[in-house]
C-alpha cells in the first residue's frame, strides 16, 4: 500500500493539514477526513457537479481531483460561503425562490453560481444556463435555480451601489 | 481505487524518468477527468500516477516560429481566453461544445487527445475490443454510438477526442517526450492515433513512459476553420458525431482543405475524398453537401448506428459552412 501523505492547503481561508492516501479524492477527504459534508457526492464521474468546489477560484468537480493534488492550493467549499450569522445572497435567493427540493445538488449549484457572479456580476439568462450546465438537478427543472441566481446578482449589485 | 504512488515532477525529464519506473506500469495525470474515472473502475491499475500539471514548461501558450505552441497541460478555459488562439476557430468550437464549466476548467488539451474510448463495453471492463469467445460484443450488441467508418477490424469503438478533429484540420503536430529523459519527437497529430488489432496496442502510438508535451499549430492566416458537434442536448454529453473543417479559399475557390470526422471511427477520420472533391470549386451549400456525402460514402454502419451516416454527412456540410461564415441560425 502506498504511504499516506501530508497535504497542506487553505480551506475557506483556514490553513488545513491533512493526511491521505494518494488514491483518495478531494471529495472523499473533504467529507470523510475533514468532516465537511456540505459538499455532496452525486455521480462521481464529473457529470453532475454536486461536488463542485472552487480550487484557486476556479470551479471544479472535487470527485475528479486527487486530494494530493491540492498541496498549496486554496479551496472554497459551501461551508465557507455564508458570512458569520448570516447567509450569502445566493443562499437567500435559493431559499426565497424555492430553488431546491431534495437539496443534494444545491451546494454544487451555489458554488458554481458564486464563481459565475465573481466573473460576471450581471449575467444574462443564457449565460447563467450555460455556466450551470455542468450541474444537474433532478427535482426543480432549473427555472427556479436560474431565477435565484438572477435575484442574487441583483441583490449583490444593490449592495455594491 | 487501488493504491498507487503519486509523483509531481517539475521537469519533463523528471516526468519521463518517473513514468519509466515499475516497468512502465504508470499513468499520466493531466486534468483527471478521464484518468480518475478509469482508476475508480480499475480499468487502469498503475503502480504510480505522475501528475504533469506540476511541470511548468507544459502549461501555457507561446508564439512559435510560424504559429503557436500549446502546452499539453494548459486548461481548456485558458485556451478559450488566450488571444494567441483567436484565429483557431475549430479548436475554440470544440471547447464550446463541452457544456460544463467545471470540465473546461479542469480538462487539458493533452488529456483530451489521450482520452480513452467511451465505449460502454470498454468502460464496463470488456476491453477495448470487447471480444468474448472470439466474437465482438459490439457487433451483436448495443452499438448505437459506435464506429461507422474504419470498423472492419476488431475495433468498433469511436475515438473519444473532441479536439483531434479540429486540431488535425488546422495541421497540428504533437511533440512527444520519453521514454528516455532526453527523448523527444514531433509528429503530425493524425499519425498519433492507431486502430488496435489487439488489446495491448492501445489507441495511440504512445509507449510506456511517453507523453505529449506540446501541440504545435501552424499559422492560422488564411485558414477558415470550424468544428461542428452533433449533440443530443444542450447539456454535457459526448457528441454523437462531429466534423471539423479547415479551409483555404482563394479567388472564390477552395485551394486546400482538410475535413476530419470525430466520434465516427476508432481514430479521428480524415475524409480525403471529401477534401479532394471540394478543391478547386467554390464552397457553397451544394458543394458542402456533396463533400458531406463523399465523406461517408465508404461508411459501413453496424446494426444500430445507421443514423450516424446521415448525421456525419450533415456535420461535414455544416462544419464547412460554419468555417466560411455561411451557416445560418446554427450554433
Amino acid at each position: 500500500m502506498a504511504k499516506k501523505q501530508v497535504v497542506s492547503t487553505t480551506i475557506n481561508g483556514q490553513q488545513e493539514e491533512f493526511l491521505c492516501e494518494p488514491r483518495q479524492t478531494l471529495l472523499e477527504v473533504l467529507r470523510d477526513v475533514l468532516d465537511m459534508t456540505g459538499t455532496k457526492e452525486g455521480c462521481s464521474n464529473g457529470n453532475c457537479g454536486a461536488c463542485t468546489v472552487l480550487l484557486n477560484g476556479r470551479p471544479i468537480d472535487s470527485c475528479l481531483v486527487l486530494a494530493v493534488e491540492v498541496e498549496g492550493a486554496e479551496i472554497e467549499t459551501i461551508e465557507g460561503v455564508a458570512p458569520a450569522g448570516g447567509l450569502h445572497p445566493l443562499q437567500t435567493a435559493f431559499l426565497e425562490q424555492a430553488a431546491l427540493q431534495c437539496g443534494i445538488c444545491t451546494p454544487g449549484f451555489i458554488m458554481q453560481a458564486k464563481a459565475l457572479l465573481e466573473q460576471k456580476p450581471n449575467p444574462t439568462e443564457r449565460e447563467i444556463r450555460f455556466y450551470l450546465a455542468g450541474n444537474l438537478c433532478r427535482c426543480t427543472g432549473y427555472d427556479k435555480i436560474v431565477r435565484a441566481v438572477q435575484q442574487a446578482a441583483t441583490a449583490q449589485q444593490e449592495v455594491q451601489v | 481505487m487501488r493504491p498507487f504512488e503519486y509523483a509531481s515532477p517539475e521537469t519533463e525529464a523528471e516526468a519521463a524518468d518517473l513514468l519509466a519506473d515499475h516497468d512502465g506500469n504508470t499513468a499520466v495525470l493531466a486534468g483527471g477527468t478521464d484518468l480518475l474515472t478509469l482508476l475508480k473502475r480499475d480499468l487502469v491499475t498503475p503502480q504510480r500516477v505522475v501528475d504533469l500539471k506540476t511541470v511548468p514548461s507544459l502549461v501555457g501558450v507561446t508564439p512559435d516560429i510560424d504559429g503557436v505552441r500549446i502546452g499539453a497541460l494548459t486548461p481548456l478555459d485558458e485556451l478559450q481566453q488566450n488571444p494567441l488562439l483567436a484565429g483557431y476557430q475549430s479548436l475554440l468550437d470544440a471547447i464550446d461544445g463541452i457544456r460544463s464549466v467545471q470540465i473546461q476548467s479542469m480538462g487539458t488539451v493533452g488529456g483530451d487527445l489521450c482520452h480513452l474510448p467511451n465505449c460502454w463495453y470498454f468502460r464496463s471492463g470488456h476491453g477495448l475490443l470487447a471480444m468474448e469467445n472470439g466474437e465482438s460484443l459490439v457487433e451483436t450488441g448495443e452499438n448505437r454510438y459506435h464506429a461507422i467508418l474504419g470498423n472492419h477490424g476488431p475495433a468498433k469503438f469511436v475515438s473519444a477526442s473532441r479536439f483531434a478533429p479540429g486540431l488535425i484540420s488546422l495541421g497540428a503536430r504533437v511533440r512527444i517526450a520519453g521514454p528516455g529523459a532526453d527523448d523527444a519527437e514531433t509528429i503530425p497529430l493524425e499519425y498519433f492515433y492507431i486502430t488496435p488489432r489487439t488489446e495491448r496496442q492501445g489507441v495511440t502510438i504512445l509507449r510506456p513512459g511517453q507523453f505529449i508535451t506540446h501541440i504545435l499549430l501552424p499559422s492560422a492566416a488564411g485558414i477558415q476553420s470550424a468544428t461542428y458537434d452533433v449533440l443530443a442536448s444542450e447539456g454535457l454529453d459526448w457528441p454523437l458525431v462531429s466534423a471539423a473543417a479547415g479551409v483555404q479559399v482563394e479567388g472564390g475557390l477552395v485551394r486546400d482543405c482538410r475535413i476530419v470526422l470525430g466520434h465516427a471511427a476508432p481514430v479521428p477520420w480524415i475524409a480525403h475524398e471529401a477534401a479532394r472533391l471540394l478543391t478547386g470549386r467554390p464552397l457553397n451549400e451544394e458543394t458542402a453537401a456533396a463533400a458531406g456525402a463523399a465523406a461517408v460514402a465508404a461508411a459501413t454502419p453496424l446494426s444500430r448506428n445507421g443514423y450516424k451516416v446521415q448525421m456525419a454527412a450533415v456535420a461535414v456540410k455544416r462544419a464547412l459552412l460554419k468555417a466560411t461564415g455561411q451557416l445560418e441560425g446554427g450554433l
